[in-house]
């Protein structure tokens, strides 16, 4: 009997790591899942969220139709947010704001010109009304209309020699992102929310279907250890991740034209150190479940839905209660989302990323551990 | 033929329930899902920090710093003193912003003219930090008023329809709801089907005296059941748990449910059919999930997408429905609105369920 040619840990792990490389390129769906599917859904997401309102749908209902009151509504027509469709009544308005026809809807009452021009007793009321169903805008246009009015106001005053000179103005500068883009802010966010969908998903089936169909019981079998089956598995999904990374950076560079301030090896460093926690939390998945069914569902339910909603992306972290906080602190797309945000567009700004990529190591370093425990040394 | 249809969703559903961890991921996380992001998502600004310079030695200075620290908004106000250290504390991310009082700013209020405070704000969080300025403006407007009253030509009265406080979780539980039936649908009809594929138990139904009609029915009949089921706890507990008022015709809403319902599964239906192991049926399922969420409004209004992306939108069912759930809950939308709305749904479903079948008879010949 000829024995077998002994490998090292090394050596066992590299011939593992083969396989899987093999068993990737021979299956389609993996490409697609590590190429395609990602820029598929970084163009649809850099193109479909944006939160700078283009044309925000607004009645206007003049119930007087006086100079002044139609002046007012020609500076609402010109704003450059507003789309001004006028309605002839309250009741026609109020129709069209509950058939979600218009966000919102101004009336500039009969009695407006009259308390204008009597200046002092009663300011002119205008009232805007806002279709509160969907808050975000609802601020948005209450904001924007009051601005329009304010304008409005001070020219007027100024037309008229009525003290105007306020006694303080006081001027933003938002930087790193001048005209307040929200795409630069987001497309880092949704490489985050990609990245998350690749190194969580893809991880947490692959392995999963192993032990649904029984092949890593063959594996027990040989001297390979748990720790060695995970590094096995670990490194190809890695490098196929930076390569997903690569390709989404070069998106979001070249066809989103958002700022690159920061340096290679700064992504680089936040890519690797995230996708410890992404890829630890899917073969921690797929060796809790051992199949595929319930892997998708929890890579769902806590991987892109956390990713998508606690990390910062899309609403304050810091506004949470504080309980939802806490869980926001295990959360690795979170530090993600952080670091991606600053890279793009403030720069290498290690008092930034660094503590963001000892934590997200951090995290990595312990769902890593659980995978290893859960993972069986031998066959049951 | 009805009681073979019933048998086998009968046995879909033990399939299903059969495994405890299979059973707990039905119901478990959906519930939880539903908890934790209702209240994580928030509009306001809290919490944050912000730093100050203050160079003035006059009174206005001072009682601009004196508001900024009263307020609640701000966990912590730092106080630094020069210019020179804004640019630390906003690229660390220290604060979210910086405010910057020069030298003359008293004077210059005393004089008639107007004084200028500067912010630097992090563009890093643009939507934090434009809500945030807004705060601020109104505490130095109001610093601004007491030093110099002008008089008050105009007011804009504000109010918010359907929502006076502008509760945000009235808007994120209805827009859960439709978004969690979407995803349970999706993955129990996806994976159900794919599953049965790949251990070769699907031909073993071919060969059964069920029609393709009837097997479809039945692989369907689940995925619609669980949804609708979780989609009942989840309206019970908007309206019990969370308070969110239900103003408009609940019969009405079930029906666009059912449409929406199978409308998503239609599209479900599709992707197992075309997809030859669970692996491509997940992947397919995420495919189409992502992009449903993403691009239905819930995240950012749809009109703001450019034109193109707009009319794409219009396939996506999760679009339609969660106009019909904010509609029906909050905005007691007309019974002819709820119907306009309702009639993608019906196409989408139309279109998707034959295709669905036809794809399912190509690939079994």
């Amino acid at each position: 009997m000829t024995r077998p040619r002994q490998l090292g840990s090394f050596g066992r792990i590299a011939a593992l790591a083969r396989k899987e490389a093999k068993q990737i390129r021979r299956d389609p769906s993996s490409a697609v899942i590590v190429l395609f599917l990602p820029l598929f859904l970084l163009f649809l997401f850099g193109y479909g969220i944006s939160l700078d309102a283009a044309s925000v749908r607004l009645g206007v209902v003049l119930e007087e139709r006086g100079p002044d009151a139609r002046s007012l509504a020609d500076a609402y027509a010109n704003a450059p947010d507003f789309e001004v469709l006028l309605y002839p009544s309250r009741a026609e308005a109020e129709r069209a704001l509950r058939a979600n026809e218009l966000r919102g809807f101004l009336v500039i009452p009969p009695d407006f010109s009259q308390r204008l021009h009597a200046r002092g007793s009663w300011p002119a009321q205008i009232h805007i009304v806002t279709d509160g169903s969907q808050p975000n805008t609802a601020e948005i246009v209450a904001n924007y209309s009051q601005g329009v009015l304010a304008t409005w106001s001070t020219q007027f005053a100024r037309d008229r020699g009525v003290a105007s000179t306020p006694a303080i103005s006081i001027e933003p500068r938002f930087w790193f992102n001048e005209d307040l883009r929200t795409r630069y802010n987001l497309v880092p966010g949704s490489i985050a929310l990609v990245m998350t969908i690749i190194g969580t998903l893809l991880t947490a089936l692959v392995v999963a279907r192993e032990w649904e169909r029984g092949t890593l019981e063959a594996v027990f079998a040989t001297p390979v250890s748990a720790l060695e089956l995970l590094a096995s598995k670990f490194i190809p999904y890695f490098l196929l991740a930076l390569a997903t990374m690569a390709a989404c950076v070069a998106a979001a560079i070249f066809l989103f034209g958002v700022p690159f301030r920061g340096s290679f090896l700064a992504i680089l460093a936040l890519t690797a150190a995230f996708l410890a926690p992404a890829l630890g939390q899917g073969l921690l998945i797929s060796s809790a479940a051992k199949n595929q069914f319930v892997a998708s569902q929890l890579a769902l339910f806590s991987g892109f839905l956390p990713a998508m909603l606690l990390s910062g992306f899309m609403f304050e972290i810091e506004s949470m209660p504080e309980p939802i906080r806490a869980i926001t602190a295990i959360i690795p797309a979170r530090y993600f989302v952080t670091g991606l945000q600053t890279v793009f567009l403030a720069g290498d700004v290690w008092e930034v990323l660094l503590p963001v990529i000892l934590k997200m190591l951090g995290l990595g370093a312990v769902l890593l551990f659980f995978a290893w425990r859960v993972t069986p040394k031998r066959i049951a | 033929m009805w009681a073979r249809i019933l048998s086998l969703i009968v046995k879909e559903l033990l399939a299903l329930t059969r495994d405890p961890r299979g059973r707990l991921v039905l119901v478990a996380p959906p519930l939880i899902q539903l908890f934790i992001f209702t209240f994580a998502a928030t509009l306001e600004v809290r919490n944050v920090d912000i730093a100050i310079v203050n160079l003035d030695h006059g009174r206005w200075g001072r009682e601009i710093v004196a508001r900024i620290e009263a307020s609640s908004t701000f966990d912590e106000v730092i106080v630094l003193s020069s210019v020179g250290e804004i640019t630390h504390v906003i690229d660390s991310g220290r604060a979210l912003a910086a405010i910057h009082i020069p030298q003359d700013f008293s004077r210059d209020i005393e004089a008639g003219r107007t004084a200028h405070a500067q912010i630097a704000l992090d563009g890093r969080r643009a939507n934090a930090a434009q809500i945030l300025f807004g705060y601020i403006n109104r505490i130095v407007a109001g610093v601004g008023a007491t030093a110099r009253p002008l008089p008050v030509l105009t007011d804009g009265v504000v109010r918010h329809w359907f929502n006076p406080n502008l509760v945000y979780r009235w808007f994120m539980v209805p827009a859960l709801l439709a978004m969690i039936t979407m995803l349970t649908a999706i993955v129990v009809t996806t994976l159900s089907i794919a599953r049965e594929r790949e251990l070769g138990t699907f031909d073993q139904l071919l060969v059964s005296p069920l029609n393709q009609t009837e097997i479809m029915l039945g692989k369907v009949a689940p995925g619609f059941l669980i949804s609708a089921a979780q989609g009942t706890i989840f309206i019970a507990l908007a309206v019990f748990a969370f308070g969110v008022p239900l103003l408009g015709s609940l019969p009405l809403l079930y029906l666009a449910m059912v449409f929406f319902l199978a409308a998503v599964l239609g599209v479900g239906l599709f992707i197992s059919a075309i997809s030859a192991t669970q692996q491509q049926a997940i992947i397919g399922a995420f495919a189409f999930i992502a992009p449903a969420i993403m691009l239905s409004g819930f995240g950012a209004p749809v009109e703001n997408m450019p034109e193109w992306l707009q009319a794409f939108t219009m396939i996506n069912p999760l679009r339609h429905f969660l106009v019909i759930v904010h509609g029906v809950f909050l905005k007691d939308m007309p019974a002819l609105e709820i119907l306009s709305n309702t009639a993608p749904l019906i196409i989408i479903a139309s279109i998707t369920l034959p295709a669905a079948a036809w794809m399912f008879r190509a690939r079994t010949q």
